[in-house]
């Protein structure tokens, strides 16, 4: 289901708009529209939606409209024209009241720069969504210390937003957000200022939260990496427009165009691609009852030297080598059950390759969470995965 | 030139004058009646103490809120006055100056504030307040005693012109200066007018809004010499008096009342500015 809709929003930053948005409507592009109408463009015919519990991840460079957008979506900023439609309702209708109730209630925002307020204490930064709901002082409080638990904050209540490091000024401003048990968080490139190290460990974070708390979350960053990381899907901006929406992988392998390709150049992408994207079907498969003999069958019918062994439930169980299921043929063993190598490397398909690298023993199975056989990789698709892969950049 | 006539701008504003007096004169002086009453009552129930047990008092009060160092100052410097015997010139002074302060800053911060959340009202309400402080404050005078008559409310009434507009300008260039990214944090909450004023705007705004009440106290002591001319007693009537008599010490003593008063309110509303923040 849909959580956000964005239908053909326009923003522009001038006096005369509406002269200027007819000639966007032809197609003119940001700067012409600034040379002609002296007005700048935030936002071209962008459309978009947010699936709930997803995280869409909105990335481009500095000045392509993210900040924008995001405001566009409660309206911080007004949209000039277009219209966002949250759960169904098209909020640009909304009148003062009903906005402030769905910024209340619906939203919790994070800023860049923080935003925390100096005069309060952290537990009273975190209460501010609820404070101004009325919500009473004890029931407030409560909540915000849920919240200052939730992202580490436990014993840091009363201190000042100005004793806390930069990381952990983002964490209240974390908390702050999901105090008042929004359906939606709104992340404005809510870790660009943090330094690297803290920067990652706030993104695991993020990744471990989503999966206790199953927001809504809209993240704006001008980094790759980061989008790669957090995204279940990217939504890609150049000078207001969009330029590519997908998930990370199909922006990585297939980029719509030259400004994506430059973009996605120099990612690093051992880095990004998962096992998904490098594993091969499971060549041939026997189960423990099936005998050596037809084991050795389908090994030479398939042209390997290995085979992988799963149950009835296709659940993996280990690997056989053609050596040692020719001896067991020769004694005649009716079963698999004394040539199995059960001491196989498993990862799961979404698993990021790079960990892979150092396995010295191949293939390796790829599983789900049940354990059922889903793919194998082999040195060499792994490696002629990532150089044919590698290639993307150069085009 | 003779050709050119002289515009009659002395004429108009007599005339605007005589007729607001004449119409509204019954309402001013009521006015001034019942302030003039509250004063004499505010000075005597500050004369109630004897002088020794008011400065304990102070003291005691200073000693808690503002600190040792300014609390021992400020008790040196009372009973220094109580030993000039310019005790009750003091208390009188006082009482006109936190009156004027007080009538200044419950207008002037309001106007703050809608200057800094209006722009219209703004640029209306800023030429004014340069008129209202380039403008010799003698010529206050003038027009207060129709109104007001002679005595003490016409000196809170030309002290508190005079005096006010730093407590709005500051008013509303400390609600001015928080930074924009808070309102936009507490708009994205969902918080009303009201409460991003009380929440955020207003204390944030606190140390220069409390700057902004210490520079209107400082001028209001400015003018008690002034305010004196039209029979506000006090300090600035013994130094008036001094004046006209030539009696140089007499003179002198008053006018360093006048400075310990000043040193004493300076500091302890610096204080409480800077403690604020
Ligand atoms: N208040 C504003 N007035 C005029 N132009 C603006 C305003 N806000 C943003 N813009 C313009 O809109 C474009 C997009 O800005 P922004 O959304 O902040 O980009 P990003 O967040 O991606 O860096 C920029 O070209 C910027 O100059
Ligand atoms: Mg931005």
């Amino acid at each position: 289901m849909c959580k956000i809709e964005v239908e053909n929003l326009y923003k522009l930053f001038g006096e005369h708009a509406s002269h200027a948005i007819n000639d966007m409507k032809k197609g003119m592009g940001k700067e012409e529209i600034m040379k002609k109408h002296g007005v700048a463009v935030g936002l071209d015919n962008v459309s978009f939606s947010v699936k709930e519990g997803e995280i869409l991840v909105v990335m481009g460079l500095s000045g392509s409209g993210k900040s924008t957008l995001i405001r566009c979506l409660n309206r911080l900023i007004e949209p000039t024209e277009g219209s966002v439609l949250v759960d169904g309702q098209d909020i640009t209708k909304f009148n003062k009241d009903q906005l402030r109730e769905l910024r209340s209630k619906k939203f919790g925002m994070v800023f860049q720069r923080f935003a925390l307020f100096p005069h309060k204490s952290v537990i009273e930064n975190a209460a501010y969504g609820l404070e101004v709901q009325n919500v009473p002082k004890d029931e407030r409080l409560k909540k915000a210390a849920d919240a200052l638990e939730l992202v580490g904050l436990k014993g840091w209540e009363e201190y000042y937003p100005e004793n806390l490091s930069g990381g952990m000024q983002q964490r209240v401003g974390l908390a702050r957000a999901l105090a008042v048990e929004p359906d939606i968080l709104l992340m404005d490139e809510a870790f660009s200022a943090l330094d690297p190290l803290i920067k990652r460990e706030m993104q695991d974070e993020l990744l471990a939260l989503q999966a206790r708390v199953n927001k809504t979350i809209v993240f704006i960053t001008h980094d790759l990496d980061e989008a790669l990381k957090l995204g279940d899907r990217i939504v890609l901006m150049k000078d207001g427009r969009v330029v590519q929406i997908g998930e990370p992988e199909e922006i990585l392998t297939n980029p719509a165009n030259m400004y994506v390709e430059k973009f996605v150049e120099n990612v690093d992408l051992s880095k990004v691609l998962t096992v998904s994207s490098v594993m091969m079907k499971p060549f041939a498969v026997t189960y423990p009852k099936d005998g050596p003999k037809s084991a050795l069958l389908k090994m030479k019918e398939a042209g390997i030297s290995s085979v992988m062994v799963v149950n009835r439930e296709r659940q993996f169980i280990g690997i056989v080598h053609v050596r040692d299921v020719r001896k067991a043929a020769e004694l005649n063993h009716k079963t698999l059950e004394e040539v199995l190598d059960r001491d196989v490397v498993t990862v799961l398909p979404d698993e990021n390759i790079s960990s892979l690298f150092t396995e010295e023993k191949f293939p390796i199975a790829v599983v789900d969470e049940k354990g059922v056989l889903k793919g194998a990789v082999v040195r060499g698709s792994l490696l002629s995965a990532l150089s044919s892969e590698g290639g993307i950049g150069n085009g | 030139m003779d050709s050119i006539p002289k515009f009659p701008l002395g004429d108009i504003i007599e005339k605007f004058i005589d007729f607001t007096t004449e119409h509204f004169s019954v309402f001013t002086r009521a006015i001034s009646d019942i302030t003039e009453t509250a004063l004499e009552h505010l000075i005597d129930g500050m004369l109630f103490f004897h002088p020794l047990v008011f400065i304990a008092i102070v003291g005691m009060v200073l000693f808690k809120f503002s600190g040792r160092k300014i609390a021992i100052g400020s008790v040196a410097g009372l009973l220094f006055i109580l030993n000039l015997g310019l005790w009750d010139a003091t208390i009188s002074t006082l009482a006109l100056v936190l009156s004027a302060t007080l009538v200044s800053v419950s207008m002037g911060v309001p106007l703050g504030i809608m200057a800094a959340l209006y722009k219209p009202f703004n640029r209306v309400l800023m030429p004014l307040l340069d008129f209202m402080q380039t403008m010799p404050a003698f010529v206050y005078l003038i027009p207060a005693i129709p109104f007001f008559g002679l005595g003490p409310v016409s000196a809170i009434f030309t002290t508190v012109i005079f005096a006010m507009p730093p407590s709005i300008r500051l008013t509303c260039l400390g609600i001015s200066q928080v930074p924009s990214e808070l309102i936009e944090a507490a708009d994205a909450f969902g918080s009303t007018k009201k409460q991003k004023l009380f929440k955020l705007q207003l204390p944030l705004a606190m140390p220069t809004i409390m700057a902004g009440v210490n520079q209107t106290i400082m001028l209001a002591l400015s003018m008690v010499v002034i305010a004196a001319m039209i029979g506000a007693g006090g300090l600035g009537g013994e130094v008036w008096r001094a004046i006209q008599r030539l009696w140089m010490g007499r003179g002198f003593e008053a006018g360093i009342a006048v400075v310990i008063i000043a040193m004493i309110l300076d500091r302890v509303t610096q204080k409480t500015a800077s403690k604020k923040k």
